[in-house]
């Protein structure tokens, strides 16, 4: 495309004078001068950015982590990390001149005797479950669309590391405040510890310093909620984000849109604009939950003590899926040589969140030795369109799910009046058979739409117009689908180019390799091709001539069957 | 006569009056309530009887809608596998007959794991009498003092110390069933502990002492009545207490936060985040604003 140069412009006939910089211009040359910031923010803060919303979902944990350190900078000022035993003294009737721990009556100080305390606890304790939760969705939509492949796999490792990360910043946060439900938390966590062969006992001493409970663990816990996880999520979530400046954003295939570039908007003033936004969107809302929910009611807990227990003991709910696991598993202990070996809690509680945080954190390189997939990546895939993948993500979240329900087994079986018993056989056998038969229905259920796609590619989509014909057959109109859509559409390889596309196995795993790389594309429909095409059109030609003559005859409300211009229409009559 | 006349005639310009119809209304329950009272069966029952009279009473009543399950002298049956069809109720006391059958969970309408509390089917005085009979086959715990169910009687500082007191006692023998609000909890094969904050002060005490279904007991040595009262007084404060923290979700825990985490908060999040993709900057300008 060339430009058309020979018109003359009609503006800026006179000549450019500058004019006197104003008083920030000259503030800002003189930062310049010495920061030379303008040339990097130049750069920067025209950054194109592509618009879709999922691309906003991580947006929601950046913005609920600032909730996070504001809501948590403000705690901090009122509450004491500290064991020792004090008499409660406060303004809550019902544990006044109870004994309790330091941390115990500071966090019901926070609640009924500092101003806005109570609204800040609960806006704290909101924002980590958004926190948590966003950062969870945002990983399945970068799985679902492919957007962690190549050069993108190093990031997916720092968000899963995030997420570890927030789920024990969690942890250690509603351990804090020395409650009923915090101290068997707590109580639990030791027993977890402790039920690794061998060393788990020195580790728990060392940790509590000491036996179960001691002095030591809420001002511990206190350092490593404060200073120790904050950095480290501070540090990675920088990291994580140069990454995404770097790579650039990923964005749905479409017109103009390659693997070479973005198409969006600039950083500066657009996307300033929308995320500036939805910060105070997600503060609004933490704010809305934490004014009209009440969240983690410590007074009715009433402070720790290792005699108490309460039923509705559940940690939060990103710690939810081990506990589920520990509650369906079966009673198994070994005895060797004096020493209890505890694989009830310690299969589901310490080796199988690390085995399934392992898989996690390996997902798109087994993904890639799987498809022998080397390319770069910058244009996303439709979930339909990696029909194994896809399925293997909702297994996973099946899988989730079920350990989830064991998690509330109790809450579910009094709301619902089942037997608890019950429940926890049939999640016992769920947790292998479910997330199977998910696989295979999601799978299907992409490969259907894939179908489906390359229907409406076909023979256009179904309009709802019905035509009936002078001899009086019915038939509905199919209209042909936007060009652009199409291309989007068939932006993608077609399944014999992606198994063509990596290098030929050899090596001692070859065999399976292939079989595997077979497995992951088979069924999988290609799109269209230009023969197929061509055959569908001349297929509808007969169709369509039948159908032009009653064209423009049509009765009311026809004129919007995308034939005619309604721009001049009035969508609705005048009231 | 005359005088009839005229009060019927000034009856009648009131009938289209506005408020006629309820006035007519309120005449005409009162007179058929007022008749119900004088005529219905159950006020018979108000005179005293003495105790003789009231046990032969409660041994009929035992006779009629109990003795199928419990046997003709409360001695219990049980099945040829040695199950109960219904447990002995010798020894149980007047206590456990007034809260099975106070709180509704007697008569059973059919076998399972766990008798649920329902509209109860007998009267005040039937359930009274049927105590009495089950009290004089062996002694027993029997229903509570009014001075054990309140503390309304003790001053404020001393029913400040009650409820503390109270909840001590609840958070160390009650929460692990009933939960920390005392919302109920679930127990194996099917069996709950059930929500407890609106029970009624009487059924709670006899439920500590006799420890119906899967619960304990709670006896005089081990909980003292007074201790007694100060749970009940707790369980008060709780029912009655401000949700000070805002909505309370059923006050289940963690799990109700979680959802409402997902669904309410996360939910509306990426509502917004739709809406803000939706609107994107606009690349044409409006009609009539070209330059």
């Amino acid at each position: 495309m060339s430009k058309d140069t020979s018109a003359v412009a009609t503006s800026n006939t006179t000549a450019a004078t500058p004019s006197k910089p104003s008083k920030v211009g000259g503030a800002a040359t003189w930062a310049d001068d010495r920061l030379g910031l303008a040339a990097m923010g130049k750069k920067n803060l025209r950054k194109i950015f592509p618009d879709h919303w999922s691309f906003m979902l991580g947006e929601i944990a950046l913005w609920s982590f600032v909730v996070l350190l504001l809501t948590g900078i403000f705690l901090t000022f009122w509450f004491r990390p500290s064991m020792s035993e004090i008499v409660y003294e406060g303004s809550y009737d019902q544990l006044r001149g109870i004994q309790m721990s330091e941390a115990m009556a500071s966090a019901l100080d926070i609640s009924f005797d500092v101003r806005g305390g109570l609204l800040m606890r609960q806006m704290h304790h909101w924002a980590a479950m958004l926190f948590v939760a966003s950062m969870m969705i945002h990983l399945l939509r970068v799985w679902f669309t492919g957007a962690y492949r190549k050069p993108r796999e190093l990031n997916w490792v720092i968000g899963s590391l995030l997420l570890l990360l927030g789920t024990l910043e969690g942890f250690t946060g509603y351990s804090l405040p020395d409650d009923l439900l915090s101290g068997t938390g707590v109580r639990a966590a030791d027993g977890f510890i402790k039920s690794i062969p061998i060393v788990g006992s020195y580790i728990s001493f060392f940790l509590f310093g000491g036996e179960f409970p001691g002095e030591m663990i809420i001002p511990r816990l206190f350092t490593i909620h404060v200073l120790l996880i904050p950095g480290l999520l501070l540090g990675l979530i920088a990291a994580h984000m140069l990454l995404l400046v770097y790579h650039k954003h990923t964005q749905w295939p479409g017109p103009g849109r390659t693997e070479t570039n973005v198409v969006g908007f600039p950083m500066l003033p657009v996307y300033a604009a929308k995320a500036g936004g939805f910060f105070f969107i997600v503060f609004g809302v933490t704010a809305a939950l934490g004014a009209l929910l009440s969240i983690n009611a410590v007074w009715k807990y009433g402070p720790y003590d290792p005699s108490k227990v309460t039923a509705g003991s559940q940690p939060d709910w990103y710690m939810g899926w081990p506990d589920g696991a520990l509650r369906i598993m079966p009673g198994w202990e070994s005895h060797f040589w004096g020493s209890t070996w505890s694989w009830n809690v310690f299969l589901p509680i310490i080796v199988l969140p690390g085995l399934l945080f392992t898989v996690l954190l390996l997902l798109p390189f087994i993904d890639s030795w799987i498809t022998g997939d080397k390319r770069e990546h910058h244009l996303l895939q439709r979930p339909r369109n990696a029909p194994t993948r896809t399925g293997i993500m909702v297994a996973l979240m099946t899988l989730y799910a079920m350990f989830w329900i064991a998690g509330g087994n109790d809450i579910i079986a009094i709301t619902f009046h089942l037997s608890i018993n019950q429940i926890t056989y049939i999640l016992r056998a769920a947790v292998f058979i479910a997330p199977v038969i998910a696989f295979f229905v999601t799978r299907r259920i992409c490969i259907s739409l894939q179908r489906h796609d390359n229907e409406m590619m076909l023979h256009g989509y179904e309009s709802g117009v019905i035509m009936r014909s002078p001899e009086g057959a019915y038939t509905e109109k199919h209209l042909p689908l936007p060009e652009s859509k199409v291309y989007a559409w068939t932006h993608r390889d077609d399944s014999a180019e992606q198994l063509q596309s990596g290098e030929v196995h050899t090596g001692r795993f070859a065999k399976m390799r292939n079989k595997l790389r077979e497995l992951y594309y088979a069924d999988d429909v290609d799109k269209p091709t230009i023969e197929e095409l061509e055959a569908a059109h001349h297929h509808d030609e007969a169709e369509h001539a039948e159908q032009a003559e009653l064209v423009g005859k049509a009765s009311d409300g026809h004129q919007f069957d995308g034939h005619h211009d309604v721009s001049d229409e009035p969508l609705r009559g005048d009231h | 006569m005359r005088f009839l006349n005229r009060s019927a005639a000034s009856l009648s310009r009131h009938r289209r009056g506005r408020l006629a119809g309820l006035v007519l209304l309120l005449v005409g329950l009162i007179i058929s309530g007022g008749l119900y009272a004088t005529f219905s069966p159950a006020s018979s029952a108000t005179q005293s009887k003495t105790d003789a009279e009231l046990v032969e009473e409660g041994r009929q009543l035992f006779l009629t809608g109990c003795s199928f399950c419990h046997g003709q002298n409360a001695e219990g049956i049980t099945t040829v596998n040695g199950q109960f069809v219904g447990p002995s109720l010798v020894g149980v006391g007047a206590a456990a007959v007034d809260f099975q059958m106070g709180t509704g969970r007697m008569p059973l309408t059919i076998p399972g794991q766990q008798a649920p509390s329902k509209p109860g089917a007998y009267t005040d005085e039937e359930i009274e009498a049927i105590g009495a009979y089950v009290a004089s086959l062996a002694p027993g715990p029997a229903v509570p003092d009014e001075e054990y169910l309140t503390i309304e009687n003790l001053s404020d500082e001393e029913q400040q110390e009650a409820i503390s007191r109270g909840g001590q006692i609840f958070l160390t023998n009650c929460t692990a069933c009933h939960n920390f609000s005392g919302k109920g909890g679930a127990m194996p094969r099917g069996g709950y502990a059930p929500n407890i904050l609106n029970t009624d002060p009487k059924h709670i005490y006899e439920a500590m002492l006799t420890g119906p279904q899967s619960m304990d007991t709670f006896s005089n040595g081990n909980l003292s009545p007074e201790e007694k009262r100060d749970v009940i007084a707790y369980v008060g404060s709780m029912r009655d207490m401000p949700g000070y923290g805002g909505f309370s979700m059923g006050a289940l825990g963690p799990v109700s936060e979680g959802m409402f985490a997902w669904l309410v908060g996360l939910g509306s999040l990426v509502g917004f985040a739709i809406w803000i993709a939706a609107h994107t900057t606009r690349t044409k300008k409006k009609k009539g604003q070209e330059a």
